[in-house]
């Protein structure tokens, strides 16, 4: 039982090692650094405008890309066996179906709300008092 | 036993299949659904989202940092985005100094994970202590839709439950940290032979930092 472990430990000298470490602490610093940018770029544009959902999209991506680096990399799953990858990550498939489903169940569902109930159409247009104390209320 | 020289066609015991240890193995089973778990939360959020007129704008919600005040947005969670990537990448250094046997070189890296994790922990203490005095709170959301039309309680409601979940994690893996800290000065370890127990705790360290990935660009940048 003892050498198995000690063995299994040994195994994982594959890959990884510390030029591999900074490496991927660059390229996750670098695609944060791009995210913040793209999100400060945002702040300009006009709200549910073509070019803000666009930066949306990207910024998503570059979420995604920063996942795999780090299951891939820290986690070390890329240097695993395949059959170890697959049962990990094949049934994350499911988020594919799960973000589109739910999704766009929840844009139908404003949509329906707003073309037929049009009581619910104008309370949320309705402005929001705006409260005395955020203006009084700052920090120290 | 004579006969293992042949490999046999289907697994029957005896040795690894996936190459790795058992406990390794079940660790990638939790986190697996545990980001079922997350992954559902954030979803919930994205739909309710999407069936909403209307939201508000976390550049204006989240735009305060301390000592420096209100109106700088991004500034706050960048520096604990920054904060759980580095603590992400001591921990992989804690796991490779174990890789090596090199006890002093784990102790290093696992107190330097453990102090990231506790400043992010104190950065998110700080704004949920500020937000609650701006009045926000689980059925309470003081913050207007980006056009200045009445917003709902889900906002709050959905950002105090999943960064509070997180948070847990993140107390949590200070706390396994900890622990592993201290089998390691007790030499726990060494004893083993190896360091797996690090690696494993590495596993969920890593995790957390997953999720604040997800997180970080579900509630403030997008």
């Amino acid at each position: 039982m003892e050498h198995t472990l000690e063995s299994l430990a040994e195994e994982h000298h594959v890959g990884g090692g510390r030029k591999e470490i900074y490496r991927v602490t660059i390229i996750l610093s670098v695609l944060t650094g791009l995210e913040l940018g793209l999100g400060f770029a945002m702040m300009y544009m006009p709200y549910e405008s073509l070019e803000r959902h666009l930066f949306k999209g990207i910024i998503l991506i570059l979420m995604v890309a920063k996942a795999f680096y780090i299951v891939g990399y820290f986690m070390h799953l890329k240097h695993e066996i395949r059959n170890l990858v697959m049962t990990v990550v094949v049934p994350l498939f499911l988020f594919v179906w799960f973000i589109i489903a739910f999704l766009s169940d929840g844009n139908s569902f404003r949509n329906n709300k707003n073309t037929w109930d049009r009581d619910h159409k104008e309370r949320s247009q309705q402005q929001m008092p705006v409260k005395e104390e955020e203006n009084t209320h700052k920090m120290e | 036993m004579a006969t293992t020289a042949t490999t046999p066609r289907m697994w029957n015991g005896g040795r690894s299949p996936f190459n790795v240890e058992y406990g390794k193995l079940m660790m990638w089973y939790f986190l697996m659904s545990d980001a079922f778990t997350f992954g559902a939360f954030l979803i919930s959020y994205g739909t309710t989202r999407f069936a909403t007129n209307g939201w508000p704008n976390p550049n204006k919600v989240f735009d305060k940092a301390p000592f420096i005040g209100g109106g700088f947005p991004l500034v706050y969670v960048s520096f604990m985005t920054f904060v759980l990537i580095i603590s992400s990448v001591t921990m992989v250094l804690a796991v490779h100094e174990g890789h090596k046997m090199n006890r002093k070189g784990v102790v290093k890296y696992l107190i330097l994970t453990i102090i990231g994790g506790l400043i992010f922990l104190g950065s998110q203490a700080w704004e949920w202590t500020h937000l609650y005095m701006e009045g926000a709170w689980w059925g309470r959301n003081p913050f207007p839709n980006y056009d200045g039309t009445i917003s709902t309680t889900n906002f709050t409601n959905f950002f105090f439950t999943i960064t509070g979940f997180h948070g847990f994690h993140v107390f949590s893996g200070v706390v396994i940290n900890v622990i592993m800290l201290i089998m390691t000065l007790k030499g726990t370890f060494d004893k083993r032979g190896h360091y797996l127990m690090v690696e494993k705790a590495g596993l969920y360290w890593h995790f957390v930092d997953l999720v604040w990935v997800f997180v970080f660009t579900c509630f403030y940048l997008v």
